[in-house]
């Protein structure tokens, strides 16, 4: 399996994505340029996190605009598996590759710390390999993560099951309290209608090891390649 | 000519920085504040004399970039 990480200015989860690919499972991975415009070879794309363009004028509005977005969208399009995380996330809304938009947390406080989400679906190449009501530790670290989206879209959301994750309490309770930055309905990512575009704010690239806290993430980058095997 | 394009929130979208400067109103002792809502302002120059083509280059540019359609309305005024 090959994986491609996106670099945009600003990118900073890059390479944690890379060494959880390479280091923790033993697969592929290659950076990819924001100016490339191919990703010919590649099987699966993430877009890591971070902060391109400084988050001028919206998180993620003008890392859309890269010449390597044209290959992303060509390459969701024609039903490549694509991932968001994070800011990541943020630009594949920006990009109208998936439904809704990510505003600034309602403690207008960056937000960094443990938290739990539940796998709401097992349907889908990122949750391929994870029960359905299975909880998962995975960090947060963002300032813009309060997604919304309108009602329409939030009933086609349930209706078509796709809500990836809700955040939690460790017991796989969702509430306010354990709500983060203010998403509706505790949403943490979701998945594009035609289930190859996904995103997700937690950062399951930070969780891939024993020793820096836990092993969770793991399972998200697993599904991804076992789903990959099916296909 | 000069454009000058105004990007607020959509009724409904919760406003959390017009909420912090509506706080601080408060504590400076502006108790008539009920609401504030913060948005941006714009300012665009365009090599270009005609007001219905102007109209139309920043239509598509704030459609394209400078509004969210999910969370944002915007309003152009041109200027001479």
């Amino acid at each position: 399996m090959k994986f491609a990480i996106i670099e945009f200015p600003g990118s900073n989860c890059d390479h944690d994505c890379h060494y959880a690919i390479t280091g923790a499972l033993g697969h592929q991975a290659e950076y990819v340029w924001y100016q490339e415009n191919s990703l010919a070879g590649f099987d699966i794309v993430i877009l890591p996190g971070g902060f391109s363009y400084g988050d001028y004028l919206r998180a993620g509005a003008i890392a859309r605009f890269s010449p390597v977005m044209d290959a992303v969208t060509k390459f969701a399009n024609e039903g490549g598996p694509v991932l968001g995380i994070c800011n990541g996330f943020q630009i594949l809304t920006e990009a109208g590759l998936l439904p809704g938009a990510l505003m600034r947390n309602v403690s207008m406080k960056f937000v960094c710390k443990n938290i739990y989400i539940k796998t709401e679906t097992s349907d889908s190449f990122l949750t391929h390999d994870i029960d359905k009501g299975e909880v998962l530790g995975v960090p947060v670290a963002h300032m813009e993560g309060r997604y919304v989206a309108d009602q329409n879209t939030l009933e086609s959301l349930e209706d078509d099951d796709r809500v990836l994750f809700r955040y939690c309490d460790p017991s796989g309770q969702p509430s306010d309290k354990t709500n983060p930055n203010g998403s509706i309905d505790n949403i943490a990512g979701v998945v594009s209608a035609g289930r190859n575009v996904a995103g997700m704010m937690p950062h399951p690239e930070r969780v891939c090891e024993e020793i820096i806290g836990g092993v969770d993430g793991l399972k998200i980058f697993q599904s991804m390649i076992s789903y990959l095997a099916t296909v | 000519m000069k454009a000058s394009v105004t990007v607020t929130l959509k009724p409904g979208i919760l406003d959390t920085q017009g909420q912090a400067v509506r706080h601080a109103l408060l504590s400076m002792n502006g108790r008539q504040i009920t609401d504030v809502r913060v948005g941006k302002l714009i300012e665009i120059e365009l090599d270009e004399d005609d007001e219905v083509a102007a109209m139309k280059i920043v239509t598509k540019m704030c459609d394209k970039l400078l509004a969210n359609p999910v969370t944002e309305d915007y309003d152009i005024k041109l200027l001479k």
